[in-house]
């Protein structure tokens, strides 16, 4: 009896969450579904959207675009998230030694976390201006460079250059997560490796990397969901251009449905990303099980 | 003693290196803000202006109709009522959740919380077509209203998982007490658990207007012009603009960013223990 009132009082309490939860991506998500199984515009959904089938998940698939698109996504999150984890963790080394300074460092850590995502992306177009940006009026003035460059312009460097802006905003994540972690390691655990004879490289790989690696792996998996859903750097630093370089999957989406108005391929577009999604989120939700119960 | 002052180099020149790469970018931000825009566009570029000046903040700060300034402060006051408005909805629906996942565990209850994380995650591709043609269909696009509930879809998730975990911590005897004396559990959580919980309670607060303003994908799609236009579209708007005025553009990036940095710095701990919290514990 006791516990039967429990129970309800539980799902009472629960139910303004799912109420919402619900109504912003419960029935979204299935309407999207939906969607992606006819010929919908977004002039008058309701009017056109004659059941189609899997046809657009054909069209989709055979389409090189759209293949284009997802290997753009695939290399962005891949090189970006790489680089994020190798200089985060460099910097967490770096901040967990003593030195004056230390606490000042670690606040700046704090500086491209906190800026908006627009203003970094709007940022870094600036530096990059092909006539007159910073990047190519420093490596000019050092003699790095001959004449300016369009860095954004010319699809051999584009991607990389955004690139590079998405990874200055967010290594410090994953910086102030590793050093969170090496500060759980027990300091007489190097001096007896020490002791031992084993080198830095020794202690490096044998002490800290094992020590660190359930939060590194934590924040991989979520940077990597993250840069899979990449989106607003791209719309303000090039709209996916130059002739198609940087233009992801989120993006590819966003035209389909918001410029062409193919609501239907839209939908079918983005379940293929939700599904490239899903496997990610499913590696981060056996990590944070697998932590939670041990 | 030598491989020490070695190490001590190397520590110092890393640390320099660190500052520049994150300072740099900032400053030139900050000193393209202060600059005119015949300044910007003179060859060679000089690192520092002749004449620094206020003109770009003075032109968006100070209100005139049919400027940068309209939409821009319009903009920012968007922004504001958004977020916290976003916010208040979501701690609110997230405080009873989570009381009840930390409290009153079941195995469906469980399965639903990872089923709420799982939705947070989702790309917002996923969901943005039947939200966008709903609100159409209800006359929503382009007010307040729509992107407050749908930034619940992104806040709600992030801030019942965060309150949880934190709940969890809290000894269940607490609130267990005043039960037994008749106290019904919206009052244990009122008088009992939210005492104790006020500071996670003001890491869910922050971390959700950051991530409200912050969000630039429902904002770009469901507004149009300044009654509901969110600041970061305004700047995407600005730095859009054919005739882009980069010292202006700067100065509206340096604004934007000034809430979000103070309150990071200003929750800093709360910040980086829960970012670690998040991580080491899931």
């Amino acid at each position: 009896m006791i516990s039967y009132r429990k129970t309800v009082t539980a799902w009472l309490l629960l139910t303004p969450m799912i109420v919402i939860i619900l109504g912003v991506s419960g029935y979204p998500l299935i309407k999207t579904v939906y969607y992606s199984l006819t010929g919908a515009k977004l002039i008058a959904p309701d009017l056109t959207d004659a059941w189609i089938g899997f046809g657009n998940y054909i069209r989709a698939l055979s389409s090189s675009n759209f293949r284009e698109a997802i290997w753009h996504t695939t290399y962005f999150a891949v090189i970006s998230v790489g680089v994020e984890m190798i200089i985060g963790v460099m910097v967490a080394l770096l901040l967990n030694e003593v030195f004056v300074g230390r606490t000042l460092l670690r606040a700046m850590l704090i500086l491209p976390l906190a800026l908006p995502t627009v203003v970094n992306a709007m940022m870094w177009r600036l530096i990059y201006n092909p006539d007159f940006g910073a990047l190519n009026a420093l490596l000019v003035q050092l003699g790095m460079l001959d004449a300016y460059r369009s860095w954004l312009g010319d699809p051999a460097t584009a991607l990389d250059m955004v690139i590079v802006a998405d990874v200055w905003k967010n290594f410090p994540l994953v910086a102030l997560i590793a050093l969170a972690a090496l500060q759980t390691v027990p300091k007489d655990l190097y001096e007896a490796a020490t002791l031992d004879g084993a080198g830095m490289w020794n202690r490096f790989w044998r002490i800290t990397l094992p020590a660190i690696l359930g939060p590194l792996s934590v924040a991989l998996v979520l940077r990597t969901i993250e840069a899979f859903k990449v989106f607003d750097i791209i719309y303000v630093m090039t709209r996916g251009g130059p002739a198609s370089s940087t233009k992801t999957v989120s993006f590819y989406v966003y035209q389909e449905a918001f410029a062409y108005m193919r609501v239907g391929s839209g939908a079918s577009y983005a379940l293929i990303v939700v599904l490239i999604s899903a496997c990610l989120i499913a590696g981060y939700m056996y990590l944070i099980r697998k932590h939670g119960e041990a | 003693m030598q491989t020490s002052l070695a190490k001590k180099i190397c520590i110092y020149l890393g640390a320099a290196l660190l500052a520049l790469v994150i300072a740099l970018p900032v400053l030139w931000l900050f000193i393209m803000s202060i600059s005119s825009s015949t300044h910007l566009t003179t060859l060679p570029l000089q690192w520092w202006p002749d004449s620094p000046t206020l003109e770009n903040y003075r032109s968006l700060l100070i209100y005139a109709e049919n400027t940068p300034s309209q939409s821009f402060l319009y903009a920012i006051r968007n922004s504001i009522f958004i977020a916290l408005a976003a916010t208040g909805l979501s701690v609110a629906a997230a405080i009873p959740a989570a009381y009840s996942f930390s409290r009153m565990p079941g195995p469906r209850r469980k399965n639903l919380l990872y089923a709420v994380i799982a939705i947070f995650m989702l790309p917002p591709v996923a969901l943005v077509l039947p939200l966008y043609t709903v609100m159409s269909a209800l006359g929503l696009l382009n007010t307040h209203f729509a992107l407050i509930i749908v930034y619940c879809s992104i806040l709600l998730p992030f801030t019942t998982w965060l309150l949880k975990s934190n709940f969890d911590t809290i000894p269940s005897d607490l609130d267990e007490a005043p039960i037994i004396d008749g106290a019904n559990r919206l009052q244990a959580i009122w008088y009992v658990i939210l005492p104790i919980a006020r500071p996670a309670l003001g890491a869910a607060v922050m971390m959700s207007v950051l991530l409200a303003w912050d969000e630039f994908f429902y904002g770009l799609l469901f507004t149009n012009d300044i009654r509901a236009k969110t600041v970061t579209v305004a700047i995407a708007d600005l730095a859009a603009g054919r005739v882009a005025d980069y010292g202006l553009v700067s100065a509206a990036g340096i604004l934007a960013a000034v809430p979000p940095v103070i309150l990071a710095f200003f929750m800093q701990k709360t910040l980086v223990s829960g970012l670690a919290s998040g991580s080491v514990k899931g």
